[in-house]
């Protein structure tokens, strides 16, 4: 597996006239496992842990390495290797149907238009979505879109990939079905949510409380961990 | 081209993007510039081909002529008010065949197919510092984001009329604006993420 490194990572914003508010406190972590859950309240600061493992945030200070490239200095690089997956996939499908939003991703890679729209149609064949290739990517229902958003982001092939919430906004059965897509990835997966069942069924938990991470280990002790927090 | 798109196999669909783009501007002026009455209906008949050849579905047409008519209903009335009967009927025509052409445009082309015909065209541009990419990319947002924004629209709309306040423009339209330019954000990050535009 991919090795993720946070070195004293640290995220503060500015604030008018009253200093700056720290978002994430310095944070050293080695993430090695293959599925890597980080849950925690809203606000705690898990979207920013996550945004900082593809340099969609930059740290304040410390630094974040992923295979030994720093996200700041070697985005586009980083981004190549880490695939991002939001909570609300209207915001990421940019094009109307669903294979040109899968071609768009491919743009870089393949330049002949043929073979791109072979690609495109096999990953989201690959997906469960062929026979959605060219429906309006506006009628899909959540989940759904859910799955051709993460197709756009698998289709290319990256060796890790960071889910913000990706169930949130989900029923139970495409909560299940986006979670076992997701968990059943052969790629490294950072999977930051407040599904609880999912979380247990990643290798190590990452707890994040106030600004900073307060428990990191097994499923089962940093679960325990957090529903202890919320019942204290 | 924002959702209209059908796949197919037609003489249309096949037509290099070039081509139909430069039709439809050739037919478009013609269209325009050829003031006789009695050219509007052969227009409109030339259009309707075009719709026939590339198989667009009577549906789409008449999504696309609805959206034209209260245009084109509303110009010809002004017309018939000024000029008279046979100029209203010409406007009203000639405003049908403009809708039905493109319609026949976005139906048969992509609009990855257009974005990337548009990069190509704007190749010659790069010695003036223009990215061809990035160009053709700016497009295809503008076009895609045209939905999105729509439904935003609707859902504070609604969220304001719920609680009581649709007499109040400012109860949908400064969340309205706020959701926009956040949307804006979320798509600017999810492009990055997914490397378009490194």
């Amino acid at each position: 597996m991919p090795t993720i490194e946070l070195d004293a990572a640290a995220v503060r914003v500015p604030l008018p006239g009253r200093g700056e508010r720290e978002i994430l406190a310095p944070t050293t972590l080695t993430l090695t496992e293959r599925r890597i859950g980080v849950i925690g309240a809203n606000g705690s600061g898990k979207s920013t842990l996550a945004r900082l493992l593809n340099g969609l945030v930059r740290p304040s200070s410390g630094r974040v390495t992923v295979e030994d490239r720093d996200v700041v200095r070697d985005g586009a690089a980083v981004r190549r290797l880490v695939g991002f997956c939001f909570t609300d996939p209207a915001a990421q499908l940019v094009m109307p149907t669903c294979v040109e939003d899968i071609e768009l991703s491919l743009r870089r890679t393949v330049k002949d238009g043929a073979t791109r729209r072979e690609r495109a149609l096999a990953v989201l064949a690959a997906n469960g979505l062929a026979d959605h290739a060219h429906d309006s990517v506006h009628s899909l229902s959540g989940g759904q879109r859910q799955l051709l958003a993460l197709s756009g982001v698998l289709a290319l092939e990256p060796a890790i990939v960071v889910a913000d919430e990706p169930t949130t906004l989900l029923d139970r059965a495409n909560t299940r079905r986006v979670g076992d897509t997701l968990l059943g990835l052969e790629q490294q997966l950072v999977l930051v949510t407040h599904d609880l069942d999912l979380a247990a069924r990643c290798d190590r938990v990452i707890v994040v409380d106030d600004a900073r991470v307060v428990a990191d280990g097994t499923p089962a002790d940093s679960i325990a961990h957090y529903t202890g927090l919320v019942d204290r | 081209m924002a959702g209209l798109h059908q796949p197919g196999d037609t003489v249309l669909h096949r037509l290099p993007v070039g081509a139909k783009v430069l039709g439809l501007a050739l037919l478009s002026l013609a269209i325009v510039l050829v003031r006789d009455v009695r050219a509007a209906p052969v227009f409109l008949a030339v259009t309707l081909l075009l719709a026939a050849l590339a198989r667009v579905p009577l549906r789409s047409v008449w999504r696309a002529a609805r959206g034209v008519l209260l245009v084109a209903v509303v110009a010809s009335v002004f017309q018939w008010w000024w000029y008279g009967a046979e100029k209203a009927v010409e406007t009203f025509l000639d405003l049908l065949s403009l809708g039905l052409a493109a319609l026949a445009l976005t139906a048969t082309t992509s609009v990855n197919e257009m974005v990337d015909a548009l990069s190509r065209w704007a190749r010659p541009l790069r010695v003036l510092g223009v990215d061809p990419d990035r160009v053709a990319l700016t497009v295809a947002l503008t076009i895609g984001a045209l939905p999105g924004t729509i439904a935003i629209a609707r859902e504070t709309r609604d969220a304001a009329r719920a609680r009581g306040l649709d007499r109040n423009p400012r109860a949908y339209l400064s969340p309205f604006v706020i959701r926009v330019v956040a949307r804006a954000h979320e798509s600017g990050d999810a492009l990055q993420a997914r490397g378009i535009g490194d």
